[in-house]
């Protein structure tokens, strides 16, 4: 099995494995995590893609979406987190239910 | 250029003297975006490279008809929403909701600037990153709003659009994987139906679906319009979850065409008339009033994906072009006039529950003798929504029932009116709380002119859509991705 083929069936393994994980647990910093995982596999992807013909240098487009994907997965677990603590600090518990939501607004 | 523009007076306004850079920066936007749509009138698409580097490695922006009337849209939304938004901080007393945050002003010009990103990007990869800054500016809007339910409601969006993104991301590496190019043109001349460009198709779609909270994938729409602040509900109603459908039909019309079939147009649109049923009726069930209004938009956007169903070509390809830009006309005019409503119908209720003290339909009997115009927004927007004449939601309604019927599928132009029958359901539900005779003894607040005025100009705006004849649809019609195959797909 070349590089590359390694490469982008890992890179689809982890985004699954993600998935699962981001859809099955309830705790909130576990769906963090499993967004960080399948972002990871969608980066292996990429930089698997980079390398798809075999003799010519590698493509420069598929890094460039890694490091822009990079930065938005920060962006979102920094956000994610500061959302999660504040849930916490007024509800005391780290998942969402719905018996939250029916407070009146106002 | 415009959402640089824009972008360059957030990092102004980032500091606790800002006010008076909040007027000048809206007005500069409304000027630009003015200047832009009599650009695409006269001379057609524009395209504008950032930096001189041109596809695949640099971005590329692009103006024609859909993305010139979105954008005014997003002008005028904003502005008014905007305008509510600055009159509560200054006059409301303690019932802000968060509009008094010193991060609500640079929040709300980012969503302006990526709202404006999102209408002007033409490659895959570009669309993926403005819809991901729409999830951080929307997001943290919505939190300012502090309750425990908003928090919550935001949390569920965020995880939501987390997964959609993801989704779309894969399905865009898939795209590229294939055919090495991101831009959409290109893709539309390259794509064929591989079992990997349909994985990608699907994948893409999916993750739109969720974004743009249709059934069933809609769970997490009420509860975020629902508990925001006002004015950002009437944002997020309005203009953001038209932003991921406007993706789906620039992909779907632009790159996809050739490589789904007719049947994939179907299933969507059974999808959105179980929206539209589904939405309306939970909406009748509803205490609070901005939850009626949420699910009011849940049932809308399954109006705006029956768009799918009337536009691909379908049973008789040989007359088809001409329904298909119907249909779309009509779509995207029912698109804009929805915008408008919906966001008037928020100003309005936000009015209402800031004079009530609650938004509880019980609450605010009898209310119309107190707030004449803000009552009358909302019986205005309601109008609009559910499409009687002269507005600009009877002008859409019109055109997709035409399409409907011109391509020999009757049965959503059935959907169409029981969706209409509905709305005036609830819309009369509201109503009749308010406009009650009876004297009651309840303590009403004082609410500032401005904010209701806010919400009638909204509602205004969106019967004068329908009065306002042939000039909207040529607009439309420039550039647009419903035309005949010769006109349309202008060289990268």
């Amino acid at each position: 099995m070349s590089q590359v083929t390694l490469y982008t069936i890992t890179g689809v393994i982890l985004f699954f494995m993600g998935l699962r994980a981001f859809l099955l647990y309830a705790h909130l910093v576990r769906k963090i995590l499993a967004f960080n995982v399948m972002g990871s596999g969608i980066f292996l992807l990429l930089v698997g893609i980079a390398s798809r013909v075999p003799c010519a240098a590698p493509d420069p487009v598929p890094h460039a979406l890694v490091l822009t994907g990079i930065v938005v997965s920060v962006s979102f677990t920094a956000f994610g987190l500061v959302l999660l603590r504040r849930i916490y600090a007024k509800t005391g518990k780290a998942h969402i239910t719905t018996e939250m939501e029916d407070t009146d607004a106002q | 250029m415009l959402p640089l523009a824009t972008a360059t007076l957030v990092f102004l306004s980032g500091r606790r003297a800002a006010s008076f850079f909040l007027f000048p920066g809206a007005a500069a936007v409304i000027v630009s975006v003015c200047g832009l749509l009599c650009q695409v009138w006269t001379f057609g698409p524009q395209r504008h490279t950032v930096g001189g580097w041109s596809a695949p490695l640099g971005i590329e922006l692009y103006a024609d008809g859909l993305s010139a009337s979105l954008l005014a849209l997003t002008a005028v939304i904003m502005s008014a929403a905007g305008f509510y938004a600055l009159v509560t901080t200054r006059r409301g007393g303690t019932h802000c909701e968060g509009c008094d945050n010193d991060l609500f002003w640079p929040l709300w010009f980012f969503l302006w600037a990526t709202l404006n990103a999102v209408f002007l990007s033409r490659d895959i990869f570009n669309l993926y990153i403005t819809l991901e800054l729409l999830v951080l500016c929307a997001v943290p809007l919505l939190t300012l709003a502090g309750s425990g339910a908003a928090l919550t409601a935001g949390m569920r969006y965020l995880l939501v659009a987390m997964l959609g993104s993801m989704a779309y991301l894969l399905g865009t590496v898939l795209l590229y994987a294939q055919y090495s190019t991101l831009s959409i043109p290109q893709l539309g001349a390259l794509i064929e139906s591989t079992p990997a460009t349909l994985a990608a198709v699907v994948l893409i779609t999916s993750g739109l679906l969720l974004k743009t909270a249709l059934f069933p994938l809609h769970f997490w729409l009420p509860g975020a319009h629902g508990n925001a602040p006002t004015p950002v509900s009437a944002l997020l109603s309005g203009l953001v979850v038209k932003a991921s459908f406007y993706l789906l039909l620039r992909l779907w019309f632009g790159a996809f065409p050739r490589a789904i079939s007719p049947a994939a147009g179907q299933y969507i649109g059974i999808l959105g008339s179980a929206a539209i049923v589904w939405g309306s009726l939970l909406a009748l069930r509803q205490v609070r009033l901005k939850l009626v209004i949420a699910y009011s938009t849940v049932a809308q956007v399954g109006y705006f994906f029956l768009l799918f169903p009337l536009a691909t070509r379908l049973v008789r390809p040989s007359d088809s072009p001409d329904w298909m830009a119907m249909a779309g006309s009509g779509t995207l005019y029912f698109l804009i006039s929805h915008g408008l409503a919906k966001a008037s119908m928020f100003l309005s209720a936000g009015c209402i529950a800031h004079a009530a003290g609650s938004d509880r339909l019980s609450e605010f009997i009898g209310i119309g003798r107190y707030l004449p115009v803000s009552v009358f927004a909302f019986a205005l927007a309601g109008v609009s929504l559910m499409g009687l004449p002269p507005s600009g939601g009877f002008v859409g309604k019109w055109l997709m029932l035409k399409a409907a019927f011109g391509t020999g599928q009757w049965w959503w132009a059935v959907v169409m009116s029981v969706g209409g029958l509905l709305a005036a359901a609830y819309v009369f539900m509201v109503l009749k709380q308010a406009v009650v005779f009876r004297l009651v003894d309840i303590r009403f607040y004082e609410v500032p002119a401005g904010m209701q005025w806010a919400a009638l100009l909204l509602a205004l705006s969106s019967l004068l859509l329908g009065l306002s004849g042939e000039a909207p649809f040529d607009l439309l019609e420039i550039g647009s991705p419903f035309s005949a195959p010769t006109s349309a797909g202008s060289p990268p």
